[in-house]
């Protein structure tokens, strides 16, 4: 049965159950687990499907991630669903020793990342996991944009090998893409084109980033270039510094603290290869706060009209600095 | 230093298939665990670090398992009806190295590798590098949980009957919180083959475990928790291998706990505080212990010679 595209607005979490629903019926080999929160994860999907392959272990998290290594060192390609504050952060050591060292083809969904998630507050609003993962050797971290790609990156999760981190949010999140994706591709696609400024995003700023770019068009005539970061590590450089090269100038946007998150990773990149401003839209030194899940995001300035903001500052650092790529042709 | 180079047994582990047909005699494998001590006291001697008092505690345990209970085939290491192994309490890889290696899962010479750059055997068991880990260790808490979803794993592949999974556990894994989450789901998800031994010697590494953070009744502990559970000497042969043997029959999780010492089979460190993790083989003391442990093997060998055949 081939998987239907969404086009109204749909949580993220929801394409990683539905692909992992799919998933256990293409494949006898995917088991899944989760930690009591399997309805707000969309891991039940599978539950009901597969009832003998799904493992739901209860409020222990440790005990998840360390089962599922014992599980892939068997032969089997665990799920393992909770939400990110408890997949990257309860569980740091267990997922770093039992499955990132290990290299085992372990897949982490972990859902309600960021802000988003609204009245919960600060205690599950995971700010910091990117980071985490980011750090961790071996681990391929994937947020994906909308329902569609998350879908994708949940089915092509099963046909990798290197152990993946994979967020996904609570609230519906408008559509990026129009169908189902082939594929995740380099993780990296330019969505929009333009010359005079890149947006980077990934997860839910991409559809911000997207509505930022229309607004600066309309209200200050600049052409922006939009990027859909949906592999953060390893992050395709090649792409990034191709849109660099050509604007000379970014903001990054994500729903996360921007210290170690996808503005150090396009940082990293833009510093030792062509070095331009990046400005970057996420959260400063500090932790999340109560309200609903579109106030949260307000209130940390990851709205489209932030990046807008931030854009034109950024703007006007673009004639001092601007100059041909390090390593371009122009260069000589 | 020609006292630290590993010897081979002149009396080799039994194959397989040998195994099956005539199981190794209690005295055998109390030789055989001798055999072991020895190799941790050379290579801890070369290494000059890691964790001899844990190994050594441990060894009559990992003795029974891999010269008897466990089946397992160096051969045919990825032989997926296999039980498997792991060494929960990481820190005693030595212990398992040694076995490994006398069974031949990688040649003798590498146990002088130990914990040395661009050597194969790491400081703790690491699947990736190391022929016969089934997981890697090291953090202590987690490995029943990895016990656990081997037997799961297993159960799926309708190899559950036949393939058993062991763990070796410690007082500091008993203190993790993650190894109650481990039994708790080992019981509700009714996981048929798996056995939890846990190595109590009383010392961890700040003091008695009575003192640092006392465990107190760990067998009832894992019988309230819904496993069989007994408790042994774990320096007693006999009844290490009959708790092993009748643990597999149950077709339920089931819980061994073995009073130990650590140091086991050295007396200068048997039962004594002082040595955990530290670089306490010092080329006088590696000489002492080997020739105390040397003794012990010659009083083995001799006995198992007087001895000749015997009932299992
Ligand atoms: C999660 C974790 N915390 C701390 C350590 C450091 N550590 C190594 S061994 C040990 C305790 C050793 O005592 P015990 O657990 O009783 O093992 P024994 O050597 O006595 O068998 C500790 C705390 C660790 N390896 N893992
Ligand atoms: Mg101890």
């Amino acid at each position: 049965m081939p998987a239907e595209a969404k086009t109204e607005p749909t949580p993220t979490r929801a394409g990683y159950g539905d692909a992992l629903a799919d998933l256990g019926e293409s494949h006898d080999d995917v088991v899944a687990l989760d930690a009591d929160l399997a309805v707000s994860t969309q891991a039940i999907k599978f539950g009901k499907k597969f009832p003998e392959r799904f493992f739901n272990v209860g409020a222990a998290e440790a005990n998840m991630m360390s089962m599922a290594c014992g599980l892939a060192a068997t032969g089997k390609v665990p799920y393992c669903s909770t939400f990110a504050v408890f997949a990257a952060g309860r569980a740091y050591d267990q997922v770093r020793l039992g499955i990132a060292h290990n290299e085992l083809k372990v897949r982490i969904g972990a859902s309600h990342g960021g802000v988003s998630l609204g009245e919960d507050g600060a205690s599950h609003q995971m700010i910091e996991d990117i980071a985490l993962m980011r750090a961790m050797p071996r681990m391929t971290v994937v947020v994906p944009a909308d329902y569609n790609q998350a879908y994708r990156a949940t089915a092509e999760s099963y046909e990798r090998d290197e152990p993946m981190y994979m967020r996904f949010g609570r609230p519906a999140t408008p559509g990026v893409y129009d169908d189902i994706p082939e594929t995740l591709g380099t993780g990296v696609d330019v969505l929009r084109e333009g010359k005079d400024i890149s947006l980077i995003g990934t997860g839910h700023m991409v559809w911000r980033a997207l509505e930022a770019a229309e607004s600066l068009e309309a209200e200050d005539g600049v052409e922006a270039e939009v990027l859909n970061v949906s592999i953060v590590k390893p992050l395709h450089s090649e792409t990034v510094l191709e849109s660099l090269g050509k604007t000379g100038v970014a903001v990054t946007a994500e729903e996360h603290r921007v210290v170690g998150g996808l503005a150090d990773a396009v940082r990293q990149v833009a510093a030792e290869q062509h070095p331009v401003p990046i400005f970057a839209v996420g959260l400063g030194d500090e932790f999340g706060i109560s309200g609903t899940g579109e106030a949260c995001m307000e209130h940390f300035g990851l709205t489209a009209r932030g990046i807008a903001d931030r854009a034109r500052e950024a703007l006007v650092l673009k004639p001092i600095v601007s100059r041909p790529p390090l390593f371009g042709p122009e260069w000589t | 230093m020609r006292h630290l180079t590993p010897v081979p047994d002149p009396k080799p582990p039994p194959k397989l298939a040998e195994r099956e047909e005539a199981k190794p005699r209690i005295a055998e494998l109390e030789r055989w665990a001798t055999v072991l001590r020895i190799d941790c006291v050379r290579m801890l001697a070369v290494a000059k670090s890691g964790h001899l008092d844990s190994s050594l505690s441990a060894a009559d345990i990992v003795a029974a398992l891999y010269y008897r209970v466990l089946r397992h085939d160096p051969e045919n290491p990825e032989w997926p009806a296999r039980d498997r192994f792991v060494l929960c309490k990481g820190h005693a890889a030595p212990i398992q190295y040694a076995a490994l290696a006398q069974h031949g899962y990688f040649p003798l010479e590498e146990l002088m590798g130990l914990r040395q750059i661009g050597a194969q055997l790491q400081g703790h068991p690491d699947m990736r590098r190391t022929p016969g880990i089934e997981v890697s260790t090291g953090s202590l808490g987690q490995g029943l949980s990895m016990c656990v979803g081997i037997g799961l794993a297993l159960r799926l592949d309708g190899l559950a009957e036949t393939a058993h999974v062991f763990g070796v556990l410690s007082d500091g894994d008993c203190q993790e919180g993650q190894t109650w989450e481990a039994a708790t789901a080992a019981v509700h998800f009714g996981v048929p083959n798996i056995t939890a031994i846990v190595d109590y010697n009383h010392l961890q590494t700040d003091g008695t475990t009575e003192e640092v953070m006392d465990i107190r009744d760990v067998r009832a502990k894992f019988e309230a928790f819904g496993w069989d559970a007994v408790e042994i000497d774990g320096h007693d042969m006999g009844q290490v291998v009959e708790a092993l043997e009748r643990s597999r029959t149950l077709r339920k999780p089931a819980a061994i706990v073995a009073q130990t010492k650590k140091g086991k089979g050295v007396s200068a460190m048997e039962g004594r505080f002082g040595f955990h993790g530290k670089a306490a083989v010092s080329p006088e003391f590696a000489a002492d212990a080997l020739e105390e442990l040397m003794a012990t093997l010659e009083e083995q060998t001799k006995a198992l010679h007087e001895e000749g055949g015997g009932e299992s």
